[in-house]
């Protein structure tokens, strides 16, 4: 019997790799660097490698191949976009990750015990966050172009795992910041295990592991319609729950509250997209021909979802539970990109995921600065009258909400309108209109906040807001000035879009 | 031996490790669960691989258990923190996360 080694074209799976080994040096800097010289060695080492791995994605920007590792993954233009998509998100939160504020000095030692106090004292920092942000961005660069399901399960561990750990990190309220990597974990790995039942069930149906195979199973339509019929429905209660739609969404207010505001903001906006990304792929190569079995369904959640996210997120009194629902009612209306199922709505879908991403990162930046002297400060009414204090903060913060709004001339309204126009376009009427009524519902309680922070006077209670650091800063800067230019003048990047999301099959 | 009967009992597995996860309130029994439902994903995988005569399943098998120890390693590692802080893998008394 002889083997024949696999052939691997490491120029186009170069922006992975680069990545994994960034995130493996990080963990020798864990090992041999001094503590003084450990965060600013570790900072540099993981935007040096987010930036390197951005500049490999561009070089390869213009191939495509199914055959970068022996039919394992797929590079195309789509899986290229959501790529570099994913790579500016991440910048842009490591560096408010940069801010060791937010993180426990030593995350082994008892809340309020002798040890923690002493390591807090002696300036101990948990600059491990660095490389597990490495590993789970490698994790969901691979998610969105993998192309057998093995690969796709490998992906989806390797985003899981590090977040996992990265919620349980807090700094301040630390037994919540616990209690939310418990629930996400359990969670996440209860749907990992339907993700794999339908995994296996694909199999089944189909005999082979590639999306390649399955297709033509289903195209042949010879097989079982049954183990397939069981293996889209398992795969897909995996895929919603990391989206985070009705109804598999009941970790994300809880974990979005508990973990770290950086990590929040870093989870919300890149696993949306890796996870979107997936589905996508999934839905519009894979499924495609099975529409009718998946459609009806796949819209009915959709509908639940956005309008579940908007009518509950009226009622939440903390800006990080509020968020979490608006993000709910986001995935709904991403979902309706999937359920187009034309190049129209794959398109939009990818303005919308990048829109969003880098709208949410903002967000959760403006969160991290409002603070009193025992931390981040999220309840709504101690929120009172930012603006007269803090005008430019609260502008922002303004500004991202109009943006998930969909308010004319931000990113948000260009990408609601393509995608709904997508759905439209392809018959979904429903969901169109439930989209528009959730959307205006959703305007409602963004817009109270604005009111809120404007037109209210300010409470006496100590809050106030940190002059945020250079780095929190560029963060601010880079995601409003993307959410307003997308907004005024969005051709150039839908062209863009336009001209490379095409699957290649 | 008809091969059907080890996706009835790889079903039945799944399904007994699903309900263990909703009804059980200690943390590491619901992880338990959980691993059970991945490996009767196992059988489904080994047991569709000699049905069909393909070995990418098994391959698969092999891919989950390690995928299944990482998550042991970080799952333990949550649990105990959680334990050393409450003195309890209850999942009832994590309950400060609830508006």
């Amino acid at each position: 019997m002889t083997f024949n080694a696999p052939v691997l074209n490491y120029t186009l799976l170069s922006p992975i790799l680069i990545l994994l080994g960034g995130a493996l040096l990080g963990v020798l800097v864990e090992a041999f660097v001094s503590k003084a010289m450990r965060a600013v060695t570790q900072l540099s080492l993981t935007v040096g490698t987010l930036v390197l791995s951005l500049a490999q994605v561009w070089r390869i920007h213009n191939e495509q191949s199914m055959s970068a590792a022996m039919g394992s993954v797929i590079i195309d233009g789509p899986g290229v976009l959501l790529q570099a998509s994913i790579l500016i998100i991440s910048i842009i939160s490591v560096f408010l990750i940069a801010d060791t504020d937010h993180f426990t000095a030593l995350a082994a030692a008892l809340p309020g015990s002798e040890e923690e106090r002493h390591s807090l004292e002696s300036g101990n920092q948990v600059t491990e966050v660095y490389p597990l942000t490495l590993f789970a961005i490698s994790g969901m660069m691979l998610f969105p172009i993998a192309s057998d399901l093995i690969t796709l399960f490998v992906a989806l561990e390797m985003l899981s795992l590090p977040l996992y750990l990265m919620a349980g990190l807090s700094r301040r309220r630390r037994l919540a910041s616990q209690e939310a990597a418990l629930k996400y974990f359990l969670l996440g790995a209860f749907s990992s295990a339907f993700f794999l039942f339908g995994m296996a069930y694909l199999y089944g149906y189909s005999a082979s592991v590639t999306y390649a195979g399955i297709r033509e199973s289903i195209v042949g339509g010879s097989g079982n319609d049954v183990l397939l019929l069981i293996g889209m429905a398992f795969l897909t209660i995996g895929l919603l729950f990391k989206v985070g739609a009705v109804p598999f969404h009941a970790w994300s207010p809880d974990v979005y509250q508990g973990a770290p505001t950086p990590i929040t903001g870093f989870m919300a906006a890149a696993t949306k997209v890796a996870a979107f990304g997936a589905m996508l792929r999934i839905y519009y190569t894979v499924f495609a021909n099975a529409q009718w079995s998946w459609s009806p369904l796949l819209s009915l959640i959709a509908i639940v979802t956005m309008l579940f996210g908007s009518l509950v997120a009226i009622s939440q009194r903390d800006v990080k539970r509020m968020l979490a629902y608006s993000s709910i009612a986001h995935a709904g209306f991403l979902l309706a990109g999937v359920i187009a199922l034309n190049k129209a709505g794959l398109e939009a879908s990818i303005f919308y995921l990048f829109a969003y991403g880098v709208a949410t990162v903002g967000a959760f930046a403006v969160v991290t600065l409002v603070r009193d002297s025992s931390g981040e400060v999220t309840d709504l009414n101690r929120w009172k009258g930012l603006g007269k204090r803090s005008p430019w903060v609260a502008i922002s913060f303004a500004g991202f909400l109009l943006a998930f709004a969909g308010i004319p001339l931000t990113s948000g309204f260009i990408g609601k309108f393509s995608i709904f126009s997508a759905a439209y376009e392809s018959g979904a009427k429903g969901l169109v209109i439930a989209g528009v009524l959730s959307s205006a519902i959703a305007a409602f309680f963004y817009i109270r906040v604005i009111v809120l922070m404007f037109f209210t006077d300010p409470s006496q209670d100590g809050t106030s807001v940190q002059l945020p650091s250079i780095l929190t800063r560029a963060t601010l800067i880079i995601s409003m000035a993307v959410t307003v230019v997308l907004g005024v003048y969005p051709a150039p990047l839908l062209n863009l879009i336009s001209h490379f999301s095409t699957f290649i099959r | 031996m008809n091969a059907a009967n080890y996706l009835y009992l790889s079903a039945l597995l799944f399904t007994i490790g699903a309900v263990g996860v909703v009804v059980r309130r200690n943390a590491i029994v619901v992880f338990m669960c959980i691993e059970l439902m991945l490996n009767a994903a196992n059988l489904s995988f080994v047991t569709f691989s000699r049905i069909n005569g393909d070995l990418n399943g098994q391959v698969i098998a092999f891919f989950t258990m390690v995928v299944a120890a990482c998550e042991v390693v970080v799952g333990l590692a949550i649990i105990v923190t959680i334990y050393r802080s409450r003195r309890s893998a209850s999942i009832d008394d994590a309950s400060l996360l609830k508006r």
